[in-house]
């Protein structure tokens, strides 16, 4: 049994970099996450079909948050007693999409503006047993065009 | 050819926190709105109710599970779940089979008993429900999104936590003296600004509570109200509108957006588009507005709805709530009943209540938070899952 497996299957490889995996329609380059249809979301494309793609590694703040109170089940906490974290919705320029997802341990709402540039990483979500869950997070890019960005 | 329905009555049981099942509480809105109506229930031919999904099968079978309670009358049955907007897709069952000339009364109501704390899904593992996922892979909780949308407002226009405050401040005075209200003191915006953090930048006192509640009306095709009534509230639209795609803005329970790659995004966000809907269907707009009562689930998102019904610019509505536009006395009150910020928050019986309060201020029987001279009034949210949810009511 591997000692770290994602959390949830064929959303994100673990590889070094780590990417979120995509559908992207070959017939009118629409993108969807997760990648979980089997049809082009775009109304106005019949496509039946959709490629699995890594999505872009680096993105900028949509809006960002933080969970200071423990969230109900399904959520696992990974920590007893309960420690906060940060969320954060992250533009992707090429894919035109906002995903959600954790903010990279360590890193709170103090770090970041709408428009800050983040990149995707791997970390442990929970620990079940003997083995450890990953899901994917945003980590600030530090220093990089902080100050570019809508919100500017 | 006329479009419109009559609210012939209307009625609540108070909300609070009591934790009896919600059938009661239902029973006593219907009771409420029939008597007010003056219309008996063995009159009724057709009854739709708001679901449920955190009571049991009587709750995912609303509409049976009142009339069975009020006794059995073989009316016509329907049962609407369209999360926080399963009261107007209730409402607008019942208004299209009046106005198609299949029913003459209708009866709608929403009634829900709610666990203290967080919404949160019902227990069992889902790895293909998006709701269960958010909560498992990110622990996205409601307040998580609307702490996103309260962050962009002060990150794009310079909003701050003393604007949220005020809202609540507003809120909390117009809700003073509502006697459905569950909370009826007065808030300063030190007590907001002074709560814990939940969903950063929105305090405890930003968010609303969960509640239990209910609401009813007795909707009527005009030519039974005019038998009843000389001079009853109409429905003028309902808007139960989806997105347009590709919806660009992440709503509440979504992990991403669609993709604008193919498609460019539509020049209306869908909030915008649920409002634009309904006074394209009642020949108004914004400025035939004395009222709105709009979804507060937090302090910000009530500035977002004030923009998005038209009140204002992008960008403005601090500064319209700053003037005193949106407060009682002003122009335009928003949420004179008190808003979710007095309630809190009871899934299937939110947009009937508003709609119960739009009706009490056209006939000018508000009491003390009564809007002077209203005409016209609009009710505004959104279910989870892409359900518009917008109804507009005019003397």
């Amino acid at each position: 049994m591997p000692a770290a497996v994602p959390v949830i299957e064929g959303w994100f490889t673990v590889d070094e970099p780590p990417a979120l995996l995509g559908g992207r329609c070959p017939a009118c380059g629409t993108y969807q996450f997760p990648p979980t249809g089997t049809w082009c979301p775009n109304p106005g494309c019949d496509s039946d079909q959709m490629a699995t793609v890594p999505l872009s590694r680096t993105g900028r703040v949509w809006s960002y948050t933080d969970a200071q109170y423990q969230p109900p089940a399904p959520y696992v906490s990974p920590s007893d007693p309960y420690r906060p974290f940060a969320i954060a919705a992250v533009s992707l320029e090429k894919e035109q999409i906002v995903i959600l997802g954790q903010v990279a341990d360590g890193f709170g709402v103090g770090d970041l503006h709408v428009g800050a540039p983040v990149e995707l990483v791997v970390e442990p979500l929970e620990r079940d047993g003997e083995q450890t869950k990953l899901v994917w997070r945003w980590r600030p890019i530090s220093g990089a065009g902080d100050h570019e960005g809508e919100a500017r | 050819m006329n479009d419109d329905v009559a609210v012939l009555g209307v009625g609540m049981h108070p909300w609070g926190k009591w934790g009896r099942p919600f059938v009661g509480y239902g029973v006593a809105a219907a009771k409420a709105a029939l008597a007010d109506a003056g219309v008996p229930w063995s009159d009724i031919d057709f009854v739709v109710g708001g679901e449920t999904v955190r009571n049991g099968y009587a709750g995912y079978v609303a509409g049976s599970t009142m009339a069975r309670a009020l006794g059995w009358n073989g009316a016509r049955v329907a049962t609407c779940y369209a999360a926080c907007a399963s009261g107007s897709a209730a409402i607008e069952a019942a208004r299209t089979r009046i106005l198609a000339g299949l029913s003459d009364l209708a009866l709608v109501v929403g009634a829900d008993t709610t666990p203290k704390g967080f919404l949160a899904p019902n227990a069992g593992e889902r790895w293909d429900d998006p709701d269960w996922l958010r909560f498992r892979l990110i622990g996205a909780t409601n307040p998580t999104y609307f702490g996103l949308y309260a962050r962009r407002r002060m990150d794009l226009y310079g909003a701050g936590p003393a604007d949220f405050a005020m809202v609540k401040v507003k809120n909390a005075r117009h809700g003073l003296h509502n006697p459905n209200a569950r909370y009826r003191k007065e808030v300063a915006a030190e007590d907001v600004m002074a709560s814990p953090v939940v969903a950063d930048p929105l305090r405890l006192l930003d968010i609303c509570a969960t509640s239990d509640g209910s609401a009813a009306v007795v909707l009527a095709s005009m030519d039974a109200a005019r038998r009843l009534s000389s001079d009853p509230v109409r429905i003028r639209a309902v808007s139960t509108v989806t997105p347009r795609f590709p919806n660009t803005a992440l709503d509440m329970p979504d992990i991403a957006t669609d993709s604008a790659a193919s498609v460019p995004a539509p020049a209306q966000g869908f909030r915008a588009s649920i409002a634009a809907a309904a006074y394209e269907e009642a020949g108004l707009g914004p400025e035939d507005l004395s009222l709105a009562e709009v979804y507060d689930l937090s302090t910000a998102l009530e500035l977002d709805w004030c923009e998005d019904i038209g009140l204002c610019s992008p960008g403005e509505a601090e500064k319209l709530l700053h003037e005193g536009v949106t407060s009682l006395g002003g122009r335009v009150p928003v949420n004179p009943s008190g808003g979710l910020a007095c309630f809190g928050e009871a899934v299937p019986a939110q947009a009937i209540a508003q709609v119960c309060e739009v009706t009490w201020q056209l006939r000018g029987a508000a009491g003390p938070r009564q809007v002077e001279g209203a005409r016209v009034g609009l009710t505004i949210n959104q279910g989870l899952f892409g359900h518009g949810s917008c109804v507009i009511l005019a003397k």
